[in-house]
């Protein structure tokens, strides 16, 4: 891991742990039924979710997909309003009628999630697009993970943000499972980036449970995207510690050893580059936690009027 | 008044909204060179290839910028060439577009516009001459918009760009190049207003698209006959102008439902059920509906021909409605 600068580092870390802990109390609460649906972690990724949103702004757009909390908290959106959303009450992001795959919180430029996988490539195109016709420099960034790679639409995006050099950021967070299917069994492509190289665009693959790799190496892409250098897609190699979904018994792989764990765990690796503890940082997210459950709780559910309210703008 | 094509309406409106909001782009395939019948040209010599673009055949794409152009405060007007290709875009349009402003609890909104063409009598074949309304019309979100007349096409696609809904705008190939009067100025016509095309008193005709100028056809064949029938275009099928419809079934008290898609699982199944709730007192016979066979649009020309519903089979559903021998 390349030296970081402490105050930077530290930053990187309060971001990770909070989204630690908070996935880790979503898990909790999902178990007790009190967050409800299909919840996707993102436990053991909390490095790509930080390395990308942190250098950006509240203008650039950022979509996601269905594992959503990570981004949207590293994307500036208040615990307390995502974990409202998840328990479905009017207090939540999307005042309860979104819920955990469809996080927006548009005051923080995030404008999607999504539930289909790679249905919100394109979108990120269109983002991109208004801010080049607008004349700003902001960015559009999606988050997808390699199983979207696959669909038609993912090569449709690819052509068209390098044809129209676009002002959009791919990022893939290959964890190695599309869903219950290992990579391997969906394509003969090892590497996500591999997969682009014909259309020229700027790619490139990094360890995605190295944090300041992946904010180095995102930010050189943003700054050419800013620049007006076109598109880039960034492939972090990651692993999704939980199941593809809260309840997921995993019969498809085998657990990580708990040594090979703690050589891979984004946080861990980071506190080592630091020479720093975690503890303080992991109780003041869990005092956050804390205190978005609590709000969260006091939320109540949306009135049933707001169903059709919201139908049509 | 002068005279003009319901294409050549259709060119206009796009052009006037471009020229009135520079947040309209046009976005598809060829719609730089004009697309296949010219609904676009000359936009990009006005304004050029930034708002006018050209797209590869990715259907998916093209609808998913356009959603992701619109959240991001754009006005975009995509152009899929048929009907029959929106299968490529729907997952765009019914799980990220229709949705964007509910499930966002308000924050978003998709002021697109999806403008497409349907129909058959070309022969096309089966790819390229459906009738698909119906599946956009189950979509809670969207509204559709099937216009009969150039007016309408014209003033239904400039309230369709206004509308901070994403709209689908169903045209029909076989009315592009009919030569009608349209008034100087076109005004937008609002979504969820019907048009009645002609006043009558012994039953309602509800027709839609195509089926409009096949209805007016139907009533002067019957006018000869002493039946004066009413003919009313909803224009818009979300939202549903049910109070033009019950107020006219309440006068004629017998209804006809005619469409060109298959009458199984129709639009025409949607009005009949409106109806009949609304005017279960005021109807004296059955509701009749007109619509094509269930089966795949045919190629072989007298099959085609046999196969559209037209003048023939509206003017037997009113007989049948009125108690008459075919």
């Amino acid at each position: 891991m390349p030296p970081v600068q402490t105050e930077e580092g530290l930053e990187l870390l309060r971001s990770m742990w909070r989204i630690r802990v908070f996935e880790e109390r979503v898990g909790a609460l999902a178990r007790a039924n009190e967050v409800h649906g299909l919840i996707h972690l993102s436990v053991g990724q909390e490095a790509v979710a930080v390395g990308v949103c942190g250098a950006l702004r509240d203008d650039d757009a950022v979509y996601s997909n269905h594992r959503a909390h990570g981004h949207a908290l590293a994307k500036g959106a208040s615990p307390a309003k995502v974990l409202a959303e998840l328990m479905g009450r009017e207090g939540g992001l999307c005042r309860g009628l979104g819920g955990s795959m469809h996080l927006v919180d548009v005051e923080h430029g995030l404008l999607g999630a999504t539930g289909v996988v790679g249905g919100n490539i394109p979108l990120a195109l269109g983002s991109a697009l208004a801010a080049k016709l607008g004349g700003s420099d902001a960015v559009a960034v999606v988050f997808f993970g390699d199983g979207a790679v696959q669909g038609g639409i993912f090569v449709e995006s690819v052509n068209l943000a390098t044809l129209w050099r676009l002002p959009v950021l791919l990022v893939c967070e290959n964890n190695g499972f599309a869903e219950f299917t290992p990579r391997s069994a969906h394509t003969t492509v090892e590497r996500v980036s591999d997969v682009v190289a014909p259309y020229g665009i700027a790619r490139e693959t990094v360890d995605g449970n190295d944090v300041v790799a992946v904010r180095d190496a995102f930010t050189r892409f943003l700054g050419a995207a800013r620049a007006g250098e076109g598109p880039a897609l960034l492939e972090c190699l990651t692993h999704r510690l939980r199941g593809h979904y809260e309840g997921d018994p995993q019969r498809y792989r085998e657990a990580l050893a708990e040594e090979e764990w703690q050589r891979l765990d984004p946080i861990l690796r980071l506190q080592r580059a630091l020479a720093v503890e975690g503890g303080e940082f992991e109780a003041e997210a869990r005092e956050e936690v804390e205190a978005a459950e609590r709000l969260a709780r006091a939320s109540p559910f949306p009135p049933a009027s707001l169903t059709a309210e919201l139908a049509y703008a | 008044m002068s005279e003009t094509t319901y294409l050549e309406a259709t060119r206009r409106a796009i052009a006037a909204a471009m020229r009135a909001d520079p947040r309209v782009l046009v976005l598809g395939e060829d719609v730089a060179e004009g697309g296949p019948w010219g609904a676009t040209a000359g936009l990009a010599e006005e304004f050029g290839a930034e708002r006018v673009r050209n797209t590869p055949i990715s259907e998916a794409a093209i609808a998913g910028i356009a959603v992701g152009a619109a959240q991001s405060g754009l006005r975009p007007v995509v152009e899929i060439m048929f009907v029959d290709f929106v299968t490529l875009a729907l997952d765009q349009l019914v799980n990220q577009a229709a949705k964007a402003h509910f499930m966002s609890g308000g924050q978003l909104t998709c002021p697109l516009v999806l403008r497409t063409q349907g129909g058959a009598g070309q022969r096309g074949g089966a790819q390229h001459s459906q009738s698909l309304e119906a599946w956009l019309t189950h979509v809670p979100g969207l509204k559709v918009a099937m216009p009969s007349s150039a007016a309408d096409a014209s003033g239904l696609l400039a309230s369709a760009i206004l509308d901070d809904n994403p709209v689908v705008v169903v045209e029909n190939k076989t009315l592009y190049f009919r030569r009608e009067r349209v008034p100087d100025a076109p005004s937008p016509v609002p979504l969820g207003r019907a048009r009645v095309v002609r006043p009558g008193r012994d039953a309602t005709v509800v027709a839609l698209s195509r089926l409009v100028p096949e209805a007016s056809a139907a009533a002067e064949e019957l006018a000869a006959e002493g039946i004066e029938i009413e003919v009313v275009d909803p224009r818009t099928l979300v939202p549903l102008d049910l109070e033009t419809i019950a107020a006219s079934v309440a006068r004629t008290h017998r209804l006809v439902v005619a469409h060109e898609a298959v009458e199984h699982g129709g639009v025409g199944a949607e009005i009949a059920a409106q109806v009949q709730h609304a005017c279960f007192d005021d109807l004296d016979a059955p509701v009749e509906r007109v619509g094509a066979p269930f089966t795949p649009v045919p190629f072989s020309p007298p099959l085609e021909d046999a196969y559209l519903p037209g003048r023939a089979e509206v003017a037997a559903a009113v007989r049948a409605a009125l108690g008459l021998a075919a």
